[in-house]
Order: C-alpha cells, then structure tokens, then sequence
C-alpha cells in the first residue's frame, strides 16, 4: 500500500530585497519567523499575531502584508521587500530620511512596517492627502507617537501637487 | 550660540542617536536577542478566575525529547518563589489555587517554541473553581470570597510598611491624608458637589509584549536580558528570590519597544531565571500580546468625590474616596493608589482636605504602573466636576480654574516641594490654543482639563561620564530607552556641558553590572533626575580639566573654560587630549566624572518630596454623530510646564503620544471581563487609537520658563499630556449635548444611551444641572 505522502518541507524560490533565494520551509512556517529566525531579518517584528498591528508588514510584489498571518510557501515566485532591503545607512530611502527628520520615530518597533506600508501607498497613490494617509495606515498601529509625525513624515515624501487635507 | 539662547546643543531638535538603527531594522529588542544552546520557555495559563488546583500532572511533558525544564509551584524548594514591589503576595507559579484568568501555572523551557508548545498539551491539571470576584461591587461585598487569605510580606518600599491593610476582606492597602478642617469647610460651603466618576481596566500595549532571558554561570552568577523599565527593581526582586549578593546579578537591557509603565517592576525576569536555572541552559520567555493582557494592566478606579465651594467660586474642601481595583497581585499598585489620590486636588489651591483611597484585590490580571500612575483616574473625575461646579456657579470654565490655580512658589502641601511652574501661564496659552474665547463651529463645542501629578520620591539616579584621551565621551547612566528618546537627551547634555560635539558622546546602554544606579525610568523622571547626574558628572570631568589646564598653563582655574572641545582662558587653548595627555604622560587614561541626585527623605507627606511638579493641561474641540453616538476630536490642544525643552521635538513627540494614548482610554479601550473570564485580550477585540483617529488640529506647546528642577531648568514630560484628555472630551460633550458622562470609555453606545436617555426624559433641563 501506498502511503500518502505528506511533506514535511517545501522549497521555495523568492527574490528577497532584490536577490533570489532558495530555502525549504516547512509548509506551516510563517513568512514571519522565516524571515527572522532563517533569514536573520529581524526588522519586521512580532507583535499582535493576527494582522492588525502591522509591526511584521513586508511587501510582496509591492503589496503590503502582514507577515504573522501569511505562510512561507505563499512568497515561491514572488518578490519580497523587508526594511533592510529599503535603503542602506550610506544611503536612506527617503521614507526613511523623512521619519527621522520629523521625528517619527519612537520606540521603533512600528517603524519597519509604517515604512513598507508608505511606500506601497506612495507607489499606488503618489500624492495623497492626509486622511488618505491615516486611512491607509488603517492596519499599522503605533502606540508612541500619536501617529502626527508620521503622517507628517509621509506626507513630506508625497509628490506635490495633492491636495493637502 | 544657538537661536534658543546660551546653549549649543540644549534646547535643538537634534536627530534622535537611536533613529538610524530603528529605520533600518538594525536596532535590536528582547526578542531578536539569541544566546547560544538557548532554550524557548512557553506558560500555561489557568483558565480559570479562581480555582484550587486539585491536581497537577507533570511527569509526561518532562519526558517529552527536547524539553530541558518543566516546572510547578511544587518544584520551588530551592528558592524563594513569592515576588512583589509592594507586597510579596505574587508567587512565580499559581501555588495551589489560580487568582486569575491567564495566570502563570506551569512552566516549561525546550529546544524549540513547537516542542514548548507540545510540552505544555501534555501537561494535565485538575481546577475546583471558587467563586471570583471580579469588580469592585463583588470584591468590597460583606463577605466576599477573598483573593488572598494569607498576610503577605513587605516588597522593597519600606514607606508602604505603614499603610494598612484590612485583614478579612480584599483590601490590601488604603491610604489617607487630610488636613484642614473638612467637615467645618463642607458645612460652610455655599455649593456642595458629590458624584462618582469610574475609570476602566486599561491596557498599556506596548508593541513590544514583555520578555526577558536568563543565563547563569558557573559560579552561581545570574544574567537576565530583560525588557524592563527598572533594572534595579528587578535586580533587588531577583536577589531575594534566588539569595544572591546584587553583585552577582547582572541585568542588561536592549532597547524597548515601548513601555507606559507596564515594564515596571518584575514581571517575567524571575520565571526566566528559574527556568534557566534548572534547564542548565540559557531560556529565553517571550510573552505574546495575549499574555501581556494577562501580565499587567491599568488599575480601574470608583471615584467619589465631594467638592465644597465659596459663593465666590473659591475651591474650600475636596472630600475623595477612591477604590482602586488592583487585580490579582499588589504588583506597585499600593503606590498608585497612594499617589493618584495624595494629588487628588491637582493644581489647585485648598485648605481642607480628607481623601481616602482602598486598593482592593479582584480577580483579574493584576493592575500596576501605567502612565498616569493613579492620576489620570482621580482627575477624571476631579476636572469632571470642576465643569459642573463652574456651571452650577455660572461660572466660565477657564476662569474658576484660573481663580483656583496655585501659584509660582506656592506650597501644594506641608512639606512637599513648591510649586515649580507657571500655571497661570499654562492655562492661558491653553485657552488661546483652543480658541476658548472664540464661538465654536456649528455642532462643535470646547472643553478642558488641568492637572498637576507628582514624581517619584525619595529617588535615587546616579551617571558616570569618562573622557577618553581622544575627546570623546562615554556616559553611563541606567536610563532605559523605550522610545521616549532618553538617550539622546542624555547625549544632548553631556555634549552641552562638555563642550563637545554630540557624535563624541556615546551612551552606555543599561547593565547593572556596569551603568551606575537609577530608581526607575518612570514617572516622568528621567531627565530631571538621571538628567541632572549626568549634567554633575559631567560638569565634575570639566573641572578636572580645568585644574588640569590650570597647572599645565601655569594659571588659577578662574577663567578657564570649556570651548569646543578645549579648555580656553586668556590667549590659551588646550585640547582635551593634550590635558589628558600632559595629565597622564601618555596617550591614554580616561578623566571620570560623577554625578549623584539623591534628594533623600523628607517630612512630606509621601515620605520624599517630588523632585518636580509635572503640569500640563489639555483642551478639546469636539463633535458627536447624533445618529451613532460617536464622538470626534476634531481639534486638541496641549499645554505642558516643563521648564526648558532640552529637545523641543521630543517633548511634542511625548506629548502627542500621550494626548492619543489619552484619547485611547477615553473614547475605545476597556478590557472587558465575564464570568472572570477577560473577554478582549487581543487587538482585534481591544480597539487601540489609530492613525484615524488624529485629531485634524493638534497643538503641542510648552510653558519654558527655565524653573525646572533638572538640567539648564528642564523637567520632566511624558506622562501629564494623557491626564487631562478624558475630562477635556468629557466637559466638551456635556457643553455640546448636555449630558454629562461618568464612565469611560465614551463609547458610540454610551453617548447614543444618554442622548436618547435625555431626549425621552421632557423635564430634563440641558446642561449640567440635572446630574448633581
């Protein structure tokens, strides 16, 4: 008799931060912990576990997800983008630049998904207004900064030419 | 010279020295910290509100492959298992009976998370449950089951040794303090108010939950890697624990994702520590968002207050009897209860006082510091009725404050410290920034809130700063960093006295083997106290090098001084390294300097006078959706004394930051509890402000007047933003609506109840008459 095979690992191709990667992942491995504790990224974070939160938010194919709530497996063909493949010390993504001069960031453990999460807005919508902003950060919590230097932060990185409210 | 005044790097938005590693991911936190052969410990939790356990199965979970510890309150012979700042009453597992849902009662470290997990299915235990009490009204009943039945010992703070507890039922602390003549003022009162405000069971919801791992050596010393606000504390708890000397101890702490006070005091440390212990391997505990529900929370209150009135308007007596719900275990709550209450009559001047406060045992997750400290409940109901008497005394809102305030210098009680800002001042730039004078929009109105807390005392920070022989810096001090942006305040005054660029100076994170003593990163403190340590010992490096320029030059010291890195008098210029370089007869040794602010005990009421007096004031501009119920903050103002900023982004950053956590505990969030059971331990089920939720206008401003008890006349921020939101919203609805609510949060469902409530009801005068 033959018995059903059941995998206990399945190997996925991604590009990760713009370079391919091959791994075997279990098919139950979260794209959160595959990342952190195979990849070594740590700059998404734990926190909710159930995609409110948005502190594990990674890019796949441009789209934010949140990366507690979405299998390993699910990223084979796709591309990935985490915070450390956003800009380099030498040389920020403007996000990035933006958050530190207005003071955007606190505690920090929110500040790689709010980032992601600009840039998949700014990507969609190159100029949107402040409560388009808020709105759209509707799955990113902070519980530091009251939100305020964020959406400034954002904001200063929106082409001009939107409306400003 | 800056544009701010005589200060280079004091009082300038400088760039936060954390900001780089945080937007590129690179900053690390407890849970990206992996130790070698590290083992994953993972809880269960009783399922029940209270329970005897009857029976407790083991035995196959240990024998599971990969499971290197698995332990029971049985299992604790070797150490002493009982914990608590305030009172030991907290045991490091549930021993024989769980006192609520969620709480702690077995243990286990293994290989992986998945075989933690496996471990505990394994784990069979037998409840008999007891009925719980859950609120108030069940706990303070004659003859309530008791959450506690045993008198536990004395915690760290021998001051609490003097409050009561009240054997036989489940209070176990109360605290009162009067002065005056209270029942003579009330007597002679033109108006008397009485009413009673409640405040829910909050949730800090740090994003980072709690954590910490432990390691110990080979000779018996213990480190623990913890998410912890107070390294101390947890150092002190540890060594009674496990009798070890505080030299053997060594707690480091990475950086926080958030704290609020829910990091205070231990929490999971000594779990960690004895898991590690008996697994022979370093175990690391991460709590998820879900146990952090079941780990601390804000303690819920029932405040009843009676305020007495001159015909004058005049505030002659405040009478406060407040029940503060303190959940399962003391944690620090006797000192919330203590000190939420002790400033009951906030920035107002009155002679006659009597308050009385009971913290009382539920079973519920245990409630502890948060934000506020025990203030923001008091002043819920204090600012509350101060609307209502201004009302009932046709009186403008603004203007019976203003009457009220305390003044520049004036004593807030016997003993205690002055008070240390303009209020005045505070009050009126408040009521500019909201436009108090001005009508509101249509279908808007404008309410506001004072307040006025204590910090923590007596208190204790020291700082250590060593010059290196290139000119640069390192200070050493156990400020925690959780995103209040500490250390780069600390860098900012360092390189200000030091006269050295801000990038010379790098700032140790905290170890308690290595940083020097600091009471707490709490409490609004740190940059007035571990501020001013690091300003002393770095002004005591500035005068080494002064003498030591002085004999090199040949001159008296008087004259020298520090300019960018060299000390300059008359024609001469000496660089730090060439001191350090004459000093020492070679490129090398360091110049330490120290720094000590131990304001120590007094006769003030609480046993230490507050360093400073933290004051900040909030106004709102509301609307309500009359179909829903639903309140928006469409403009918000905030106000805070805090003598100087010493970095002006920062402070509007803590500001804005409590103002939204305020708006959180005022409109959304409440844990809710059923049957025992907490019903909304998740942030699906517990709503959190969102981005949303910003008000469209909000206006940070700060009251600099340089009379600050810490560094270049700076004082403490962080808290006092969040105190007045929840009374500003409140005193606005009733000026929009006329209804007047007692109990946060003010849900859609709460305000539509009390519309309609006020509709159907024909006689029901508008305004807030009928609700006194």
């Amino acid at each position: 008799m033959n018995a059903i095979p059941i995998r206990s690992s399945c190997n996925i191709r991604f590009t990760l931060n713009g370079r391919p990667v091959e791994l075997d992942v279990r098919p139950e491995a979260l794209l959160l912990d595959v990342l952190r504790d195979r990849l070594q990224l740590k700059g998404a974070r734990r926190s909710c576990d159930m995609q409110v939160c948005g502190a594990c938010t990674v890019l796949v194919d441009g789209g934010p997800v949140s990366a507690c709530t979405y299998l390993g497996l699910e990223v084979d063909g796709h591309e990935v983008l985490t915070v450390e493949g956003l800009g380099t010390e030498e040389r920020l993504h403007p996000l990035q630049e933006a958050f530190i001069e207005h003071g955007a960031v606190q505690c920090g453990f929110c500040t790689a998904g709010m980032l992601l999460t600009a840039k998949a807005l700014l990507a969609e919508e190159p100029s949107p207004t402040l409560g388009r902003v808020a709105e759209y950060l509707r799955g990113n919590l902070c519980r530091c900064t009251g939100y305020r230097k964020i959406l400034d932060a954002i904001l200063s990185c929106a082409t001009p030419g939107g409306e400003q409210r | 010279m800056s544009a701010r005044g005589r200060f280079t790097v004091v009082g300038q938005s400088v760039r936060r020295t954390d900001a780089l590693e945080k937007v590129t991911g690179r900053a690390r936190y407890l849970s990206d910290l992996e130790l070698p052969g590290m083992a994953h410990a993972r809880l269960l939790r009783s399922p029940f509100a209270h329970a005897r356990i009857v029976r407790l199965e083991v035995e196959r979970a240990r024998a599971l492959p990969g499971v290197y510890a698995v332990l029971a309150a049985p299992d604790f012979t070797w150490c002493d298992a009982f914990y608590g700042p305030a009172l030991r009453d907290r045991p490091l597992l549930a021993t024989d009976v769980v006192r609520y849902e969620g709480e702690p009662v077995v243990a286990v470290a293994a290989a992986d998370e998945a075989t933690a997990v496996e471990a505990l299915d394994l784990v069979e235990v037998e409840y008999e449950e007891i009925t719980a009490v859950t609120t108030l009204e069940e706990a303070l009943a004659p003859g309530a089951p008791l959450v506690h039945t045993g008198e536990p010992l004395a915690g760290h703070f021998s001051d609490l040794a003097t409050l009561k507890s009240k054997p036989g039922t489940n209070i176990c602390h109360q605290f009162d303090y009067t002065r005056g003549d209270v029942k003579a003022a009330f007597a002679g009162a033109a108006l008397t108010l009485e009413d009673t405000y409640t405040f829910p069971r909050i949730q800090h919801y740090s994003m980072e939950p709690h954590g910490a791992a432990a390691s110990w050596d080979d000779e018996g010393g213990l480190t623990v890697w913890a998410s912890t606000q107070n390294p101390f504390s947890v150092r002190s708890e540890l060594g009674k624990m496990f009798n070890l000397p505080a030299s053997r101890i060594r707690i480091a702490v990475p950086l926080l994702g958030g704290g609020f006070g829910g990091k205070t005091y231990a929490k999971l440390e000594p779990l960690a520590a004895a898991l590690a212990r008996v697994a022979r391997r370093p175990v690391r505990l991460l709590a998820s968002v879900e146990d952090a529900f079941r780990t601390v929370r804000r303690c819920s209150a029932r405040v009843t207050l009676r305020l007495g009135f001159q015909a004058d308007g005049g505030l002659l007596a405040v009478d406060c009897v407040a029940d503060f719900d303190v959940g399962a275990y003391a944690d620090i709550a006797p000192r919330v209860i203590q000190k939420g209450t002790y400033t009951t009559t906030g920035p107002y001047r009155v002679a006659n006082v009597l308050l009385h406060s009971n913290a009382v045992y539920t079973n519920t997750t245990p409630g502890g510091a948060f934000r506020g400290f025990g203030v923001p409940q008091i002043v819920w109901a204090v600012e509350s009725m101060m609307d209502v008497a201004a009302h009932r005394l046709d009186r403008d809102p603004v203007d019976l404050r203003r009457q009220n305030l305390l003044a520049h210098g004036e004593e807030f009680a016997p003993g205690d410290t002055p008070v240390d800002g303009k209020l005045e001042e505070g009050l009126s730039r408040l009521a500019e920034a909201i436009q108090w004078s001005q009508a509101p929009p249509a279908g808007r109105a404008r309410g506001l809130a004072v307040m006025m807390k204590a910090s923590v005392a007596p208190s204790v920070s020291e700082a250590i700063v060593r010059l290196h022989a290139d000119g640069s810096a390192s200070v050493l001090c156990s400020t925690v960093e959780m995103g209040q942006g500490a250390r780069t305040v600390m860098a900012q005054i360092a390189a200000e006295v030091l006269a050295i660029p801000l990038a010379r100076v790098m700032v140790v994170p905290p170890d308690t083997s290595i940083t020097p003593y600091d009471q707490t990163s709490s409490s609004s403190r740190s940059t007035t106290m571990v501020g001013r340590a690091v300003q002393e010992a770095a002004e005591d490096v500035v005068d080494q090098l002064r003498r030591i320029a002085a004999r090199q030059l040949g001159v008296t010291t008087r004259g020298l001084a520090v300019v960018e890195g060299a000390v300059v008098g008359g024609d001469s210029r000496v660089s730090y390294p060439d001191l350090l370089d004459f000093h020492f007869g070679m490129r090398g040794g360091e110049l330490i300097g120290r720094g000590v602010v131990a304001p120590g005990r007094t006769a003030a009421p609480l046993g230490g006078s507050t360093p400073f007096w933290e004051v900040a004031m909030g106004g709102a501009e509301i609307s309500v959706d009359e179909e829903t119920g639903a309140i928006s903050v469409e403009a918000y103002a905030s106000v805070s004394d805090v003598g100087r900023c010493i970095n002006p982004q920062q402070c509007a950053a803590q500001d804005e930051g409590a103002v939204m956590q305020g708006i959180g505990h005022s409109l959304y969030e409440e844990m809710v509890y059923e049957g025992g059971q907490l019903l909304n331990a998740d942030l699906a089920g517990y709503r959190v402000p969102r981005a949303a939720d910003v008000p469209l206008r909000f206006d940070s401003q700060f009251v600099e007047n340089g009379d600050g008890a810490g560094p270049f006349g700076a004082k403490g921020i962080g808290e006092g933003g969040l105190v007045p939101v929840s009374p500003a919203i409140g005193n606005a609805l009733t000026r929009l609506t006329g209804v007047r609510l007692h109990e946060l949060p003010l849900t859609p469902e709460r305000v539509w109840r009390a519309l309609r409530a006020q509709r159907e009801s024909k006689e029901a005068p508008k305004g807030d008459g009928r609700h006194v």
